[in-house]
């Protein structure tokens, strides 16, 4: 067991008890953008692709790295791009400053 | 360490702590798309940091020509589908889209660590062990997100299951994790890799199958966890903490989620897997209460709701597939204009993801100070002039506060507490639990028979009418 296993061990604990207590806050209004937003977080699996092509050889290996590619690519850009389609939606009530501008 | 590596190390920090901020600015709708925005641009140092790390060699690296095309293309190719993708899709099919991008994460998660393995003779224990890992968890989330993503597009949304199913799904695990050993033991073979890879796949298979479209939002949050996990541990075989840090992150996510959906349902995570609701085996030992329903017509339906002072509206699932958002909305907006006070219930299970209802309600112009969770409106029910119920059915049952039937203690609505009840139904039909509803044979509830979409339209012009 290396030393940079144990590193990247004590990294993966302390994320995942920072995940699960910022998480745990979100509320149920924003569960489904939470889930998208969750989901271009894992896009980051392109950095992986990106590290992998750094060594990768062979007939094999680059067509696994080339679907690879164009899977985390799909996966980041359209998670945030849908997210953020998403979050736009959600709009504060317009109308209580109508109502003041009425009253006054 | 180069100072160029230094940054590059910066630039992971970065994009790491972005994440962790993105999601904390998630607590609010006000502050919800800045923090989806922070962790986009922590996701774009995070690449343009990698893509220098690679093309100055850090660790070895070495690009050539071969490789930029592959991963150039590759990420053009993916990238433009999923802008499509996101740009395309309809609110209602969220679910569909977020099932496709686990399965890809998890797909790409599992291919970087089969390709890492295939092309390294040599593997030590704890790398073997993150290998085997991600491909099984990354396999199981690629084929069982594909096949949720079909069910929820209405693809087998049945549940399936097929004689000795149960043997067969122990059998492909065997084989997997007796493959995962002997790799991790050592042996270096492409062909048990194989095996594993399509055992992980088999298995994903086989354990969405038997699932019914009711307990969607569980599985989705399932299958999100495992990507996030999966990723984590394509981390661990790159040796690459950003890697690690978002799927940690993303393992939390999808974990809570999964718990709280299967909470709302009342049911345990290896319940749903092992499939029940909706297959047969249920037994219906709930008393019916054989109280009589009353029927209301529109007019006197409207008005009741146009002399109210309060209203709270109750969407379900049934309301998204009528497509009847908008008019929902409108009628909402009928009533405020009268002065009356507007707000809408939502329990976490309504719609086929967590929080979906919501996000339907948001795209058709509700407020979102106006979206009650269940633990914040349901003390309000008792001040209540009228409930309107559409399209919500089991998450309404007064039985479920009773034990002894199938929904006894799960978390409900308390509709029944409101001073009078209208439901907007197509006919008495049970819900997906298969029971009665109380809540319909309640002396105060009034049954409004009609489709969710044209009923809600009647309501608004008669309301109109009404207050003239």
């Amino acid at each position: 067991m290396t030393g940079s296993f144990v590193g990247d061990m004590t990294i993966f604990v302390l994320a995942l008890l920072v995940g699960f207590e910022v998480i745990s806050k979100v509320p149920a209004t924003l569960h489904t953008p939470l889930m998208s937003g969750a989901n271009s977080i894992h896009g980051v699996v392109l950095v992986g692709v990106i590290i992998l092509s750094g060594y990768v050889d062979g007939v094999v290996g680059y067509t696994l790295t080339f679907i690879a590619a164009v899977f985390a690519a799909a996966n980041v850009v359209g998670g945030y791009v849908v997210t953020d389609r998403m979050l736009n939606m959600f709009k504060k009530r317009p109308v209580p400053v109508l109502q003041d501008k009425d009253a006054s | 360490m180069s100072s160029l590596e230094i940054a590059i190390r910066f630039a992971s920090l970065f994009g790491a702590a972005a994440f962790v901020l993105g999601l904390h600015f998630m607590n609010s709708p006000a502050t919800a798309r800045r923090g989806n925005q922070l962790s986009a641009a922590g996701m774009f140092v995070a690449i343009v940091g990698a893509l220098v790390g690679v093309s100055s060699g850090q660790d070895g690296a070495q690009m050539n020509s071969t490789r930029w095309t592959v991963l150039i293309v590759g990420s053009l190719i993916g990238g433009g589908y999923g802008l499509w993708a996101a740009r395309t899709v309809k609110m209602t099919a969220m679910p569909e889209l977020v099932s496709l991008f686990n399965a890809v994460g998890g797909g790409a998660a599992a291919l970087i660590a089969i390709t890492d393995y295939h092309l390294n003779a040599y593997q030590p224990a704890g790398t073997a062990t993150a290998t085997v890992l991600d491909i099984v968890i990354g396999g199981v989330t690629f084929s069982g997100s594909l096949l949720a993503a079909a069910k929820l597009r209405g693809r087998f949304s049945d549940p399936i299951s097929f004689p000795g199913a149960r043997f067969v799904s122990a059998l492909v695990a065997l084989a997997a994790v007796g493959g995962s050993v002997w790799i991790v033991a050592g042996a270096h073979n492409d062909f048990v890799l194989l095996a594993v890879v399509i055992a992980a796949a088999m298995f994903g298979i086989l354990m969405v199958l038997p699932i019914g479209g009711a307990d969607m939002p569980v599985v989705i949050s399932l299958l999100n966890a495992f990507t996030g996990t999966a990723v984590a541990m394509a981390g661990f075989v790159l040796g690459s903490v950003i890697l690690v840090v978002a799927g940690a992150l993303v393992g939390a996510s999808g974990s809570i989620l999964t718990k709280l959906m299967a909470d709302a349902m009342n049911r345990s995570v290896l319940n749903i897997i092992a499939g029940g609701f909706g297959t047969g085996t249920v037994g219906v030992d709930a008393p019916t209460g054989g109280g009589l329903v009353r029927s209301i017509a529109v007019d006197d339906a409207a008005l009741q709701m146009a002399y109210a002072q309060k209203v709270i509206i109750v969407p379900g699932y049934g309301l998204a597939a009528a497509q009847a958002q908008h008019e929902c909305r409108e009628l909402g907006e009928v009533l405020e204009s009268l002065g009356i006070e507007v707000s809408y219930a939502i329990h976490p299970v309504a719609g086929r993801m967590p929080g979906h209802m919501n996000v339907l309600l948001a795209e058709a112009n509700v407020p979102y100070d106006q979206l009650k969770e269940m633990d914040e409106v349901n003390s309000e029910f008792e001040r209540t002039d009228v409930a309107l119920v559409v399209g919500a059915n089991d998450v309404t049952n007064p039985a479920a506060r009773r034990p002894g039937n199938v929904v006894s203690g799960m978390p409900i609505l308390d509709v029944d507490k409101a001073k009078s009840i209208i439901v907007i139904k197509r006919s008495m039909a049970s819900g997906y639990a298969g029971i009665d509803n109380e809540l319909y044979t309640d002396p105060k509830t009034s049954m409004l028979f009609t489709d969710a979409k044209k009923g809600l339209a009647a309501l608004v012009s008669a309301v109109k009418t009404v207050v003239g």
